[in-house]
């Protein structure tokens, strides 16, 4: 990537500068505030997030991304109240929030869909807890459900659906509650190749016609950069923002900007970030003990 | 399942539609219908030829001689089982004596009926009258039975499983429960015979409480594993999408569990006929136990077999019914692993 001529990631079109100038306009939806997480372990306290510090805008999508280890999935479970964090605060709407609520949507990895409940029902799931008439839940659903298009599904039970059908009705599940911000916890991160870009697909067109604020964790690179207008960049041990970067891609995204100079600007100041050149020493450490086993004289000598 | 919805489910064709031979001992493999369906057949009918092996294969076994004609033996009566040796010895002392031969065939002991007599109990049970006036017809002793297991296991369920719940959800009534369960667990239901005749007088009320007794403690503590083992993604979801304290339990723990707690629910009810079978020996005696002890008594031995297969019958058509019934109850049970 070095021998490409690229921009700095740092150096945004005019469009692009006057997107990000009007989003400063926006009112601020979550404020993490000097937030920070120790847990006790045998060896004493193992500190996993360090005075973590950003605002998400209103209709803003925020992808967080780090090496394995810095806390990112502690960090979006404590914005979700599923963990509590050890110092700061989070503000949503300006008022502070703790614990689980409706008002913070999650879509985990694993799905997490009740499966004695067909689609319909755990799209109605949050709606009936909040005690809505069970008329008005059930076409509130079967709205949520035609938008991530699975009306044909609508009495399937999630085992008859693949991974992408059921990541879409755990995020109309998500959305049915019209939560101020959707929180995704690596959410296509257990899909094959090719349905983690139709449903990154299917995620910005939902999030470009709905009211709603994304933050949304990842260790894919390239899906960090397709998806987020900024990335908030961790580094391990302790987690901490290394740094928050405004994507220079122009929006709307297409598929064909994954090879645009700025995209991959981007992704030399990520895979710097992500992947500092590592010290001989510690090189050393993780290396292979490999000999050659293949015998002189053998009929495929050298793969090369 | 169909083998349609399998498919598209793990995108993998069963190799066994392919291959003409089936592959019997593959490690962790599942084998097509046809050979699933004749290794069950077969599960009954090896022990049922064994069976039949061991009655109707003369010098299979066969340690007793029924005698024909007793002969010149003085004590021998036509109709009367004798060990082979000592048949043997009674004939080799006529001949020393030049008298007449018993003659008899080799039979077996009074305890092993052939399986076409046990076949002929099952039916008279039901058609004949029984030979005692104070002696019962079967069904009525399995009636009394049933009702006995019935209530023992209601009863049981009725506390046992809203206890077993609450203490697999929050660990402040583990904690206040469980050991004191543990422990009780470990006394053995029969131990308290004398103890429930003395409370609850000498008729069904014991016999409950003993059932009651044997099932509830298990109960407790399967059900509280059982609701431990929900996954507990599922309830940080529902709690992400505003469920609380009851709701939570009411609408993700109970419904997530409940296809569990169904399965457990079958199996206690297996362990609840093991100590019906004790519980009805206190107080008097009733119920099957009474009919077997009772034909034993008598060496009726057919009639001993008849009820305990009927026993059998009962508890396996039971449980089949209660797997059936709950496919239809719960039509997300299929693949549920995979959700």
């Amino acid at each position: 990537m070095q021998h490409l001529n690229l921009p700095s990631y740092l150096e945004q079109s005019d469009d692009v500068r006057d997107r990000f100038a009007r989003m400063k306009q926006r009112p601020v939806v979550l404020e993490v505030k000097n937030l920070s997480k120790e847990f006790e372990s045998r060896g004493g306290s193992v500190t996993a997030l360090h005075d973590i510090n950003f605002k998400t805008r209103q209709r803003e999508f925020i992808c967080v991304i780090g090496p394995s280890g810095c806390g990112k999935s502690t960090l979006i479970r404590i914005l979700a109240g599923l963990e509590t964090p050890t110092a700061g605060e989070m503000l949503l709407d300006g008022r502070p929030v703790s614990g689980p609520g409706p008002d913070r949507g999650m879509v985990f990895q694993g799905y997490t869909l009740f499966p004695w409940r067909t689609v319909r029902q755990n799209v109605m799931f949050g709606l009936e807890v909040a005690g809505r008439s069970r008329a008005h839940a059930e076409e509130e659903a079967r709205h949520w459900i035609d938008l991530v298009g699975l009306s044909k599904f609508e009495k399937a039970y999630p085992h008859q659906l693949s991974g992408g059908m059921k990541q879409r009705v755990a995020i109309a599940r998500a959305l049915a509650n019209q939560p101020r911000i959707l929180l995704m916890d690596e959410p296509f991160g257990a899909l094959d190749a090719q349905t983690r870009a139709r449903m990154q697909a299917y995620l910005m067109e939902i999030w470009q016609n709905i009211d709603i604020t994304v933050l949304f964790i990842t260790h894919d690179l390239d899906e960090a950069i397709y998806l987020a207008d900024r990335i908030v960049v961790l580094k391990a041990h302790p987690g901490e923002i290394s740094e928050v970067i405004e994507v220079p891609v122009p929006q709307p995204r297409q598929p064909d900007q994954f090879l645009s100079p700025e995209f991959l600007a981007t992704k030399l100041r990520l895979e710097q970030l992500i992947h500092p050149p590592v010290a001989d020493e510690e090189a050393n450490d993780d290396a292979l003990n490999m000999m050659r086993m293949v015998p002189k004289g053998s009929a495929v000598e050298s793969v090369f | 399942m169909t083998a349609a919805t399998r498919k598209s489910e793990s995108g993998y064709v069963a190799p066994v539609a392919l291959q003409s031979r089936v592959a019997w001992f593959a490690v962790r493999k599942e084998l097509g219908p046809r050979p699933r369906l004749a290794l069950s057949v077969l599960s009954f009918a090896l022990p049922l030829l064994l069976w039949c092996a061991v009655s109707y294969i003369p010098w299979l076994w066969h340690p007793m001689m029924e005698i024909t004609d007793p002969g010149d033996v003085e004590y021998f009566r036509a109709g009367q089982l004798v060990e082979r040796e000592t048949f043997e010895r009674e004939a080799q002392a006529v001949v020393e004596g030049a008298g007449k031969l018993p003659t008899g065939n080799p039979a077996n002991p009074i305890y092993l009926p052939a399986p076409h007599q046990v076949a002929a109990a099952m039916y008279t049970a039901f058609t004949d009258p029984p030979q005692r006036r104070s002696e019962k017809w079967l069904h009525e002793s399995l009636g009394s039975s049933i009702q006995v297991i019935f209530w023992g296991f209601v009863l049981s369920s009725l506390i046992g499983v809203p206890l077993g719940i609450l203490c697999g959800t929050y660990d402040f009534f583990s904690r206040l429960w469980e050991p004191f369960v543990e422990f009780f667990r470990y006394l053995p239901a029969p131990a308290f015979g004398a103890l429930a005749v003395a409370i609850l007088g000498i008729h069904q009320a014991p016999k409950i409480a003993i059932v009651f007794i044997g099932t509830f403690f298990q109960q407790v503590l399967v059900v509280s594993n059982t609701t431990r083992k929900l996954d507990p993604a599922l309830l940080e979801a529902a709690q992400t999408l505003g469920a609380q304290r009851l709701s939570l339990l009411f609408r993700v723990v109970i419904p997530g569990i409940v296809t569990d707690l169904y399965r457990d629910m079958r199996i206690l009810l297996g362990w609840a006929w093991t100590y019906l079978i004790v519980a009805e020996l206190i107080g008097t005696s009733s119920g099957i136990t009474w009919f077997i002890t009772q034909q034993a008594r008598y060496k009726n031995f057919d009639n001993v077999f008849a009820a305990i297969l009927i026993i059998g019958v009962i508890g396996i058509t039971t449980d089949m019914v209660l797997a059936w019934l709950g496919r239809r109850i719960f039509p997300w049970q299929r693949g549920t692993a995979s959700a």
